[in-house]
């Protein structure tokens, strides 16, 4: 057993390791608070933090999500729910991706939007609260727009990609690289009272039911707007599928997507 | 010949959202489309008997037609 395997196990009366021990581990080993975290979970220990995670996540399970990537792609209404959701959740590495700036527009529904933040680079954004939330965890912010030219580098490594896209044209890029690569990837997107998931697993193949039957690349969301409740009832069940994907748990959306009507309280389950 | 025609979330407001109607032989997804006054542009996914159809696709009596909007935002 390592020197600091020895003095996590002295520390933990409870099977919990608090985040203070974690920090002291972290300044008198000179080892990162990640690796700290991953030391915590391979002696089957806990970091404090998940404590409410256990009796749905296991030791194992939380060390697969520390070591899982997630490419969150646009930050925005979806993203800003996912990459929070995703880092209280414990993923370790968050790729986030986005070219956008905060304008105020943002501010009736966009998690990482604040008055202070205006004008800030939301990737900016987002590692700073990621810092805030879980050190332990890493988001890369990458300030630039995806596409088909740059796609293969940004996803490489991922081990699931969460589509938090505003616009149908990429979002077919993003799938089909997604398939390229063999990524699973879950798909959301929203307007007003309304929004859709699904999942796009290796093999799969979502493009068909991601455009309309015009040629528009974006949908009825110009004209219904976005409210804040829509992106973060989307958002929440995408990171319930990337979760589930990483863990090998339960039954992702695929071959199915979910229609979410919030304004009745229907829920249509569609098969693709 | 009847088909059900079923619409969903913003394709509801002014609309019957599910009704079953009298077309005469022959008629496809784009002809109660149009009847129905729903924007092309507007429409995502569009399904016959649960199964994912183009506007092209000709209706048989019996037929259910679900038509859905294009949700793009995020």
């Amino acid at each position: 057993m390592s020197a600091l395997d020895t003095y996590l196990t002295a520390l933990a009366g409870d099977g919990l390791i608090s985040f203070s021990s974690q920090l002291d581990a972290s300044l008198h080993f000179d080892v990162s608070l990640a690796e700290v975290e991953a030391a915590i979970l391979e002696l089957g220990l806990c970091p404090a933090r998940y404590q409410r995670n256990r009796q749905t996540i296991s030791s194992a399970g939380q060390l697969a999500l520390l070591r899982s990537r997630v490419a969150v792609i646009g930050c925005g209404g979806l993203g800003g729910y996912v990459i929070e959701e995703l880092a209280r959740l414990g993923v370790g590495r968050i790729e986030a991706v986005d070219p956008d700036l905060f304008e105020e527009h943002n501010l009736n529904r966009q998690l990482l939007a604040t008055i202070a933040d205006l004008g800030e680079y939301k990737v900016t954004a987002a590692a700073r609260r990621v810092g805030e939330i879980n050190p332990a965890v890493m988001l890369v912010p990458h300030r630039l727009a995806f596409g088909a030219g740059n796609g293969s580098e940004l996803l490489a490594g991922a081990t699931v990609v969460v589509d938090a896209l505003d616009n149908i044209t990429t979002r077919f890029e993003l799938a089909a690289v997604c398939r390229e690569l063999g990524i699973p990837l879950v798909h959301g997107a929203i307007a007003g009272w309304y929004g859709q998931v699904t999942t796009q697993l290796a093999g799969d193949d979502i493009s068909g039911y991601l455009s309309g039957a015009g040629a528009g690349a974006k949908g009825v969301e110009t004209q219904l707007g976005n409210p804040s409740f829509t992106p973060a009832v989307v958002a929440s069940l995408q990171v319930a599928e990337a979760c589930k994907v990483i863990l090998g748990m339960g039954e992702p959306i695929s071959g199915r997507m979910l229609i979410c009507n919030l304004l009745e309280m229907e829920f249509e389950e569609i098969r693709l | 010949m009847q088909v059900t025609v079923k619409l969903f979330a913003s394709f509801r407001t002014g609309r019957t959202p599910i009704e079953v109607c009298e077309y005469p032989p022959g008629t496809t997804v784009a002809d109660v489309v149009a009847e129905k006054g729903v924007p092309v542009g507007e429409i995502g996914i569009m399904l016959v008997n649960c199964r994912h159809v183009h506007l092209d696709r000709e209706l048989a009596d019996g037929d259910l037609l679900a038509i859905f909007p294009l949700l793009g935002g995020g």
